[in-house]
């Protein structure tokens, strides 16, 4: 994803102005622990990072974080009710499987959930289906066919909808492409989607024109 | 006896058991650490710290009361001034007080020289780092071996049974003595893993941050049978007297037994696979039951070393203490908040003590939502690897430190 001017990766900035300062957070695939040290550096978080691969630990570790090595599917398992003012599941959703099983326990381990996913949906994506007549490929969906890590192929609306039907609520949401931020038609125009996610009861219903 | 098994030459070829692992490592690309004398500590000495003697014995937790009590400990760099510094390294089953550098006119190193020096991860520039042997010990400490004062005569089996936590409560009485109030950190591999935990456990407020290396909360059957079957070994050999033998000389081929058995769970299929295949040590079979194969030299080499350097009796004392240590179940952290950090780490071909052993640590962690780190690393050294494995735990550990000492948490304030 692209960098923005003062070095900060557009979804990590919205995701940044969602979390309240001095939280807990927890981020489940936290990679190399970019999101977490802004975390801790600009939103003074107390940042845990739950990370499969070796390497990306040692990285997290020289940040100055703390990560533990699990998937992410058993990495939520110990971890007590509201352990966690938010748990992050940035660009991880599309390559899980249990998805719902994850989402009822980050939101049981942490008040709120912030998920980043990309959006299938995005107009490029429909064209190269439809017109094209082959797998998408965009900035947030790079891969081929053949060596996707995603098992999951979600757009905005099937996600708001999803969540509807689950009983989670919807909080905040920002959709983006690159670093625009897109609020007319995002199911269409915005690459990118990211949820805050809550148990309470839900508010307004969602605007008509965001689910196109 | 064993000595007999030896073809001449033998020696240079297995060497120490550092150059054995350096013979090793050369294959692999792991070793990314020069040997490098300016990272030495140079030459070290032992010192000797002697406390409960009566009436103010030391109660154990066997409910026994022992005293006086000696320690051998050695430490390395400079406390400073707040005394905020200071790292407790702590020895697996047959270590001992000498860590790092050299004593005079050895050229063997101490046993975690690799990670204790001058820019090392246990940087002595920078910290303090104490090392000292275990009660029941026979390097310096008071164990079996050790004269009792009422008798003029060694322990032997009149020595009280000691378990993890004495060796820690005895620690606790060295850590006072050099005027600390809180440990930057306890850090140890195996036995030297659970001293660690086990100082979270009985004196919580006293440690920053804790390190175990490939240990255990608790022993499983497996590790218990391995421990038992080296303890028959020692005790059926007729030399072992009801461990009544300091005047007639020690049960060598029991203890050598027991330490080959303990080499065999150090390693691991792949790494015995590299270092000795089915290579022959004169390239035919000789017909008899003479040490034939690599292996089985190397074996009788590593029994034939250890029995001139450890005491039998230390081995059952010790042994037992590892099979009694539990913290399962939440005993690690009871009652309140800890505010210690954890790096927990486990090495992917150490089946003595396995992977899923260091994540239940992890686990009573999250549970206690203990800051915590952990990590598997690669290597295919076995339990070995934590003395040899450097790469990875160069990286963690030096990092680690680093964070716990600037005494800031996940790079912001010290909240909880």
């Amino acid at each position: 994803m692209e960098i923005i001017a003062n070095g900060i990766r557009p979804d990590h900035q919205v995701i940044l102005d969602m979390i309240e300062p001095r939280s807990r957070v927890l981020d489940l695939g936290c990679g190399t622990g970019d999101l977490l040290h802004l975390l801790a550096r600009d939103k003074d978080a107390r940042a845990q990072g739950i990370e499969l691969d070796e390497n990306a630990i040692y990285e997290c570790v020289r940040k100055g974080l703390s990560v533990c090595q699990s998937d992410i599917e058993s990495g939520l398992a110990e971890y007590p009710d509201g352990s966690f003012d938010y748990v992050i599941l940035n660009q991880s959703l599309q390559e899980i499987r249990k998805v719902f099983f994850i989402l009822r326990e980050a939101l049981r381990v942490g008040d709120k959930v912030i998920v980043g996913f990309p959006n299938f949906a995005y107009i490029k994506a429909r064209f190269s289906l439809c017109w094209g007549g082959k797998a998408p490929m965009t900035p947030s969906l790079p891969y081929r066919w053949y060596d996707t890590p995603n098992v999951r192929f979600l757009s905005i609306s099937d996600f708001r909808g999803f969540c509807t039907e689950k009983g989670f609520t919807e909080e905040r949401s920002c959709f983006l492409k690159g670093q625009r931020k897109i609020s007319f038609w995002p199911n269409l125009r915005a690459i990118d989607a990211i949820f805050l996610l809550s148990l309470r009861k839900a508010g307004w219903p969602n605007s008509v024109l965001t689910t196109i | 006896m064993l000595s007999g098994v030896f073809a001449p030459g033998e020696k240079q070829r297995y060497g120490s058991r550092r150059n054995v692992m350096k013979s090793g490592l050369k294959k692999g690309s792991q070793q990314t650490i020069p040997e490098d004398t300016s990272r030495s500590l140079g030459v070290v000495e032992t010192q000797y710290y002697t406390f409960a003697g009566p009436p103010g014995q030391m109660k154990l937790e066997s409910g026994e009361t022992f005293g006086p009590v000696t320690l051998a400990y050695e430490t390395y760099g400079e406390l400073d001034k707040e005394k905020s510094n200071a790292i407790l390294v702590l020895h697996a089953l047959s270590g001992d007080a000498h860590a790092a550098g050299f004593h005079k006119g050895e050229k063997t190193p101490g046993w975690w020289d690799a990670m204790i020096g001058p820019g090392k991860p246990f940087d002595t520039d920078r910290y303090f780092v104490i090392c000292s042997n275990v009660i029941g010990g026979c390097k310096g400490s008071t164990g079996p071996s050790s004269i009792d004062p009422r008798t003029g005569k060694p322990y032997a089996l009149e020595f009280p049974f000691v378990t993890i936590a004495d060796m820690v409560h005895a620690q606790r009485y060295l850590i006072d003595f050099l005027g600390i109030e809180r440990l930057l950190c306890v850090a140890g591999g195996s036995m030297g893993g659970m001293q660690a935990l086990q100082w979270v456990a009985s004196y919580p407020e006293r440690v920053r941050s804790a390190i175990p290396i490939a240990t255990a909360l608790k022993h499983s059957p497996q590790q218990i049978a391995f421990n038992e079957v080296s303890r028959q070994s020692i005790m059926a050999d007729p030399a072992w007297r009801d461990g009544d033998y300091y005047e007639t000389g020690q049960p060598e081929r029991g203890l050598a037994v027991a330490r080959m058995i303990g080499h065999i769970t150090f390693m691991s299929d792949q790494s015995m696979e590299e270092k000795f295949s089915r290579r022959l040590k004169n390239d035919r079979f000789s017909f008899n039951f003479d040490a034939n194969f690599e292996v089985e030299g190397y074996l009788h080499y590593r029994g034939a070393n250890f029995v001139k350097r450890f005491d039998a009796n230390s081995y059952l004392y010790i042994t037992k203490a590892m099979d009694y240590f539990d913290l399962s179940g939440g005993k690690l952290i009871n009652g309140g908040a800890v505010d210690a950090r954890f790096l927990v780490i486990s090495f992917r071909s150490d089946w003595l003590y396995p992977a899923y052993q260091s994540q239940e640590i992890v686990r009573q962690l999250k549970q206690k939502q203990v800051d915590a780190t952990y990590c598997e690393l690669k290597s295919t050294y076995g339990h070995d690897a934590f003395l040899v494995e450097l790469e990875g735990q160069t990286t963690l550990i030096h990092h680690f430190l680093e964070k716990t000492y600037r005494g800031e948490r996940n790079g912001n304030g010290n909240h909880r």
